[in-house]
């Protein structure tokens, strides 16, 4: 990663125009050819440093139902229980986190009736509880590194 | 937080555009227009229709999401709060302004195993710099807040976007 791959990753945080060739605008403004950076995205996506680029929906403006969820997953269990949870295609991010509730992962689905359902599964599947803390009040959401 | 009335109106067609763009932008010189010719509209019209999901808010942003820890934020730190019911409003907005809490969400306590009902997200380079931080959360909540946590994450177990069905 080099100074131009630093600062393609700062610009593209702060969003993406909507025109006919937006990857010539945003070029223009870092001072490199758009195939440049278009390769270079390529790139950064290919290698993980970026985990998704494009638009961000916002699930529950959409109708959907979105919560975080935690298992308390004994060790010799873990993978299996993970396996369990990643398969389902609600289940948007799932990490292992140092705590007695080891696992905690966001349930993104499109009715509350899906989240029920959802949890439902993984408690069957899995063999353990499920304990759901959907989102009372969010005071604050924008992930943003500076590199 | 009223669901139902952040709820915004959208279409069959926005729903399509919602589909082909939800794993990300095609990497083309034109990505509108490559949206739509899969969903089978204009060009002018997908770009007029994403512009007024980004004006109501069911798109937050058209951005690239860094992985942290390729970045450097190897110490990622969900901090978790036990603050008085009556004061949690005021205190999460305060926690929120901060510049190192990427989100800040007011959850339900499960008790008695977990009494903690304010999360806020940190991120910094290692635990020193995630202590730190939460050491200012502290002092801001003060006597609001019976008991904290830091939850660190140790692995990414999998992490997509958003998905709906076609």
């Amino acid at each position: 990663m080099d100074s131009v791959d630093r600062a393609i990753i700062n610009r593209l945080q702060d969003g993406f125009p909507i025109c006919a060739e937006p990857f010539v605008a945003v070029a223009t403004e870092l001072g490199i050819a758009e195939a440049d950076l278009i390769t270079r995205v390529q790139k950064l996506l290919d290698e993980r440093v970026l985990t998704r680029f494009g638009p961000m929906y916002h699930a529950e403006r959409l109708g959907g139902a979105l919560s975080l969820a935690a298992m308390k997953i004994p060790p010799h269990d873990y993978d299996r229980v993970s396996s369990v949870v990643n398969a389902l295609p609600e289940v948007a991010h799932n990490y292992e986190r140092e705590h007695a509730l080891n696992m905690w992962f966001v349930l993104a689905t499109e009715t509350a009736d899906g989240q029920r359902a959802a949890i439902e599964k993984i408690e069957h599947e899995s063999g353990y509880p499920v304990y759901n803390m959907p989102k009372l009040d969010e005071y604050f959401v924008e992930l943003k590194f500076k590199v | 937080m009223n669901i139902i009335n952040e709820t915004a109106t959208f279409d069959a067609i926005d729903r399509k555009i919602i589909f082909a763009s939800q794993s990300g932008l095609p990497l083309v010189s034109r990505p509108y227009h490559a949206l739509a010719e899969q969903v089978g509209i204009s060009a002018d019209d997908v770009m007029v229709r994403m512009q007024r999901m980004l004006d109501q808010g069911v798109i937050r942003r058209i951005a690239a999401v860094p992985n942290h820890y390729a970045l450097g934020y190897m110490a990622n730190g969900m901090t978790v709060w036990n603050v008085a019911d009556d004061r949690i409003d005021e205190l999460g907005r305060s926690v929120g302004k901060l510049d190192f809490v990427s989100h800040c969400y007011h959850r339900p306590r499960h008790l008695p195993d977990w009494p903690y009902n304010l999360f806020a997200m940190v991120h910094g380079h290692d635990r020193d710099e995630v202590q730190e931080q939460t050491a200012r959360i502290s002092t801001l909540l003060g006597d609001a807040c019976k008991g904290h946590q830091i939850l660190y994450s140790t692995r990414i177990l999998k992490k997509t976007g958003l998905r709906i069905s076609g």
